[in-house]
């Protein structure tokens, strides 16, 4: 809502001191998005008569235009505007004239011959938005004064406020006044209406037929209209708070709209068919609205038809073409109503056709503001036609669905002080709250008082107890309520999980791998050149593109991009990793009604083999806690078959890694191995590492030995090392496979695996028998897998 | 020859044998030869030693006394060069080996290096130490919810028109319309206030998604953190206090804030809140308000035994003004090059 500083004025003396302005109606919630300079007089622009215009034969976008600037001499200036003709009065920045942008007006001319100014524009001189021609000014100003005051225009500005949505009166003027008023104590009155005697009685019968959408129709019918423009302070005004002027019946409607939030249409009576009636669409019906477009109707949408029930408005929306004000127009038919509003916003939004009045009727008018604003559109209607009849017996339709001039709310006193942390009396409570209006009905409750407060019918929003507790901290002053930090009953920490979470972290970000976030929405075939399926994938209902309508069930996919990305960039080194939510739907039937959304850790290495990948399970497994069973026999689809492997727990798959399958990596045109270790973090980080028992240190020697062992390929290390500690008992206290190698001396389809033992026992030095025991136990058992002992 | 003559010949043999073997201690090239020539000199039949034996020869005992310290301090003075030159030739040795070990360390500086955690990451666990300081825990929630979680239970029922404003995501889940992509965090306030009970003191970090394209200030996907208070004896001055001690730790001493009137569903009285920077300037940071007495309801908690308040804001922007990032986009490309940064 823009509010123009000398219009406010007309409600109130507020004055012109900007930043009291602007702080009082930040202080109210009415933010202040920004403050703009307006009708900035420019020194040097005098009026001035055109004589004459002719043009040069060597110039052809311009003419030379002899103007009169009230001494009787004639001026001669070049001039790229033609809309000019002889005795039109035009303003002439005469020589020495810096103008807004910083120009400075200099007889520079052209061809030679100099320029004794320059005719202005309405842009160029700030008080039009029309760049097209020189500005026409009014027949009657005197030839050499100052344009601006011969306009009257002073230097002004507008408050662009951000008006919230609980606050419709303050789409209007009055409601900000009323506020400000209030607030700077100052006393408020809401501008003249028409108080002309009304002429004889025309009637049009209005009928509504839906009773819940439209509680109020008035319908006035005003003759003696002459359509022509409004008179220049009407136009400066509308322009100032960012609308056009259209002419002066648009604009006498528009004016009403701003000041006292209250839309209004004006029909050309003479267009009228026998009456009006108010109803919802049938399905099928069209209609032509004032833009020219045919509209497809809802049966949502409500309609304002004449008396044989065709359509001719959009109720609240927009006007139809037929009955549309015309420069023949003589008599309007002038429809003040109150619509319900979220029938309103239905149909502003399904038609993408959200205007100024569309938006009021929304967020709410006032039901009992109907008579002000037609007497007010009078006013501001005969100030250009001044033969304007106001014709009695209007129709005033008023259903029982129309909201009462009051509602009353209970207060209690004890509870607003509870909430604010105030020691608020009755009183005090009273005198704010009648400032805006407010009034106290009456007072109960001796030892706990309680307010019955009467709220005025441009207050839609204040309906309960809190929103009255909200207008006392209001008017009473956010800043007067105090800082108190709370002692907190809890004790602020990170939950097991949370902490996990973060040493989590830090260990993969110890491993070198930066942290991406890629986004979460996917394109269809996304999962797909992954290796995962879309069965399980949720679609967005109303995705922004196409290419970003799945969401996630994996964060692969996300990371393959990233890839991509940095392998186009030429990275060196690129590790990275995320941290995040995939969102697979799961079974139907889960017991929130919510897909089975978990956290995921994916890390990722370009250039890198599942020797990597290992090596970051293992470091993260032993910082971690983390405890699974590699299984090679399934891998998880998308990872390398031959070079991944499953991290299972029995039937519970943790995770998986290895390599990216290169079928995915030439999908995704990675031309480099890709090591990868995804994990399900919901089971992971819930668990509480088990806290080790400290058992005392041998204090017996050790028996270090090393077997080399020729391992046929099918037999995979993990499981010869499983047999030698089944085989090794409680004495083997260190097992490592230290060396693999495959050449020379080996059969083709086996390698040898060298393992280092150690016995060691915690109560006694180990005798030679008992370690060649143990050590023929460990050959006994490899035996048995088929490695064979190397010499 | 007189006791005397003989006495002064072995002093001057002596000495003689002793200037030689001092000689050829300072001539020795190595520490082998060195060590040779102490095993040669401490043999019996070194020169000196045999000084020893011709002792017996003298019959007086001053003379036996005087050839007696003679050899001492001989034998002494050659120990002692023996040591010496051993330390010479040790010190030499090392200070050789040093010096072949020599070592350019900057063939050695390699390019791994600890990751980069992404900067919303960063101000997110920021902004957790700094509530947990301040007697907070950190509650979490799912981010595919339920219409009535994120609009419902936060007193926007399904006609309400700010909710229009959230621009939702909505997913072929469930019943049409049901099931949604958060807009806020706000929805863990209502699994907070189930499941918890007062009091609570809860912050509620994540990520919310909003139906937006994406330019240099908005993406569809970022992050929010919430905070949440409910206790007996809460008001508006807690909340206040709140954001200004938060203002503080976060920021800075030198910044402080204000609360201005301001409309949401889910509070009321609400606020913006503001915090004000060293030089003067406002900057508007997010919203708050007390819990609108619906939401506590929604939460089972029952407004007329407990109050609380609320606040929120995004987490992106700070990250994105903390290091001057131009465009929020910039953030999201997963470009290295961006990442590596910080």
């Amino acid at each position: 809502m823009k509010i123009l500083n000398s219009w406010l004025n007309d409600f109130g003396v507020f004055g012109t001191n900007v930043e009291k302005l602007s702080t009082a109606m930040t202080s109210l919630g009415l933010a202040v998005e920004s403050v703009t300079q307006v009708d900035t007089p420019i020194k040097g622009v005098v009026v001035a008569k055109v004589l004459r215009t002719e043009r040069h034969p060597d110039a052809a976008k311009v003419h030379r235009v002899y103007v009169d600037a009230g001494d009787g001499k004639e001026l001669h200036v070049w001039c790229g505007a033609f809309n000019m003709k002889p005795g039109d009065l035009i303003p002439l920045a005469t020589l020495g004239t810096t103008m807004p942008d910083g120009r400075l007006i200099t007889p520079r001319g052209i061809l030679g011959i100099e320029s004794h100014g320059m005719l202005c524009s309405g842009i160029e001189l700030g008080l039009t938005t029309d760049a097209d021609g020189i500005l026409i000014l009014p027949k009657n100003l005197k030839l050499g004064k100052d344009v601006f005051s011969a306009l009257d225009i002073k230097s002004d500005c507008v408050f662009d406020l951000d008006v919230t949505r609980n606050r419709p009166d303050c789409n209007g003027y009055l409601g900000v006044a009323r506020d400000l008023g209030a607030n700077l104590r100052i006393k408020i009155a809401a501008p003249m209406g028409d108080k002309v005697k009304k002429g004889a009685a025309r009637t049009i019968k209005v009928t509504i037929a839906d009773k819940k959408r439209c509680a109020r129709y008035n319908m006035t019918v005003m003759s003696g209209v002459v359509v022509g423009d409004s008179p220049n302070w009407i136009a400066r005004r509308l322009t100032n708070c960012g609308m056009r002027p259209i002419n002066n019946v648009v604009d006498a409607s528009n004016m009403v709209m701003l000041e006292l939030n209250q839309p209004t249409h004006a029909f050309d009576a003479e267009k009228i068919n026998n009456g009006f009636k108010i109803r919802c669409a049938r399905s099928g019906e069209t209609l032509v609205t004032l833009d020219g477009q045919t509209r497809a109707l809802e049966t949502t949408d409500l309609l304002i038809c004449d008396g044989k029930d065709n359509p001719i408005g959009l109720a609240g929306v927009m006007g139809g073409a037929a009955t549309e004000i015309s420069g023949q127009t003589q008599t309007v038919a002038l429809e003040t109503a109150w619509f319900e509003g979220s029938g309103i916003a239905r149909t502003a939004t399904r038609l993408g056709l959200r205007s100024e009045a569309s938006m009021r009727f929304e967020r709410g008018v006032d039901p009992h503001g109907v008579d002000h604003a037609v007497s007010r559109f009078a006013f501001l209607l005969r100030e250009s036609c001044p033969n304007l009849v106001v014709h009695s017996g209007a129709s005033d339709v008023k259903e029982k669905s129309l909201p009462a001039k009051q509602r009353v709310v209970a207060l209690r006193v004890a509870q607003l002080n509870r909430v604010l942390g105030t020691k608020l009396t009755t009183k005090d409570i009273s005198v704010i709250l009648a400032r805006i209006g407010f009034a106290t009905k009456s007072v109960s409750g001796a030892k706990t008082p309680s307010l019955k407060i009467a709220v005025p019918s441009w207050r839609p929003d204040c309906e309960s107890e809190i929103d009255l507790v909200e207008e006392v901290a209001r008017h009473y002053g956010y800043d007067q309520l105090g800082k108190v930090v709370p002692q907190s009953t809890m004790h602020g920490r990170l939950s097991p999980l949370q902490q996990r979470r973060r040493d989590l972290r830090d260990v993969v970000l110890s491993m070198g791998l930066s942290e991406a976030m890629p986004n979460p929405f996917l394109a269809p075939g996304d999962l797909t050149k992954t290796g995962l399926t879309e069965d399980n994938a949720i679609l967005l209902a109303n995705p922004l593109v196409f290419e970003e309508s799945i969401l996630r069930t994996s964060l692969r996919p996300g990371l393959l991009k990233a890839i991509g990305y940095n392998i186009s960039h030429r990275a060196a080194n690129i590790l990275l990793f995320e941290l995040g939510h995939v969102y697979p739907s799961g079974t139907a039937e889960s017991v929130d009604g919510l897909p089975d959304e978990y956290e995921s850790l994916c890390l990722v290495a370009v250039g890198e083999t599942s020797a990597l990948a290992l090596d970051w399970w293992s470091q993260l497994s032993s910082v971690m806690n983390f405890g699974a069973q590699l299984d090679q026999g399934s891998v998880e689809p998308g990872f390398h078959p031959k070079r991944s492997a499953t991290l299972r727990r029995g039937k519970q798959i943790l995770g998986c890694v290895g390599e990216i399958d290169p079928r995915v990596l030439a999908k995704n045109q990675i031309n480099a191995t890709v090591a990868c270790l995804e994990l399900n973090l919901s089971v992971l980080l819930s668990e509480t590492p088990r806290v080790a028992n400290a058992k005392p240190v041998s204090r017996f020697p050790r028996s270090d030995f090393d077997l080399a062992f020729a391992v046929p390929n099918s037999q995979t290390a993990g499981a010869v090392m499983k047999a030698l500690r089944q085989a090794g008992g409680v004495e083997l206290v260190v097992l490592e496979l230290f060396d693999v190698y495959r050449g020379a001396g080996l059969a083709d389809d086996s390698r040898s695996l060298t393992f280092r033992l150690c016995l060691q026992a915690s109560d006694r030095t180990l005798t030679d028998a008992e370690v060649t025991t143990i050590r023929q136990r460990c050959l006994d058992a490899a035996a048995k897998l088929g490695a064979r002992l190397r010499d | 020859m007189s006791e005397q003559n003989t006495v002064g010949a072995i002093s001057q043999a002596i000495e003689t044998a002793r200037d030689s073997a001092l000689q050829a201690i300072k001539s020795a090239s190595d520490l082998d030869a060195l060590r040779a020539l102490g095993v040669e000199l401490n043999k019996k039949e070194s020169q000196l030693n045999s000084f020893k034996s011709d002792m017996g020869k003298l019959s007086s005992v001053e003379d036996k006394r005087t050839i007696g310290q003679l050899l001492n301090a001989a034998a002494t003075l050659i120990s002692t060069a023996i040591e010496t030159r051993t330390g010479e030739f040790t010190e030499l040795e090392i200070s050789n080996r040093i010096a072949r070990e020599s070592l350019d360390l900057t063939e050695l500086l390699t390019q791994r290096r600890r990751g980069h955690s992404h900067i919303v990451t960063q101000a997110t666990q920021r902004l957790e130490d700094v509530f947990v300081g301040l007697g907070f825990q950190i509650a979490e929630g799912p981010e595919v919810e339920t219409d009535f979680n994120n609009f419902e239970a936060l007193n926007m029922p399904k006609s309400h028109p700010a909710r229009s404003e959230f621009d939702t995501m909505f997913l072929e889940y469930g019943e049409p319309g049901s099931v949604l992509l958060r807009t806020h965090t706000s929805p863990v306030q209502i699994r907070v206030m189930k499941s918890w009970k007062p009091p609570i003191y809860a912050i509620m970090p994540g990520r919310v998604f909003r139906r937006d394209t994406p330019d240099a200030t908005h993406m569809p996907v970022f992050h929010q953190i919430e905070g949440l208070v409910v206790d007996r004896g809460i008001t508006f001055a807690h909340l206040a206090g709140t954001i200004e001690a938060f203002t503080k730790a976060f920021f800075g001493d030198d910044f402080s804030s204000r609360l201005r009137p301001s409309f949401f569903p889910f509070t009321e009285p609400s606020a913006e809140f503001d915090i004000r920077r060293a030089d003067g300037e406002w900057i508007e940071l997010g919203g708050c308000g007390m819990v609108h007495p619906n939401v506590l309801r929604s939460g089972g908690i029952d407004p007329e035994e407990f109050t609380g308040f609320a606040f929120g804001f995004g987490i992106d922007r700070m990250a994105k003004e903390r290091h001057k990032v131009g465009d929020i986009r910039e953030m999201y490309t997963n470009d290295l090059r961006f990442l590596r940064q910080f």
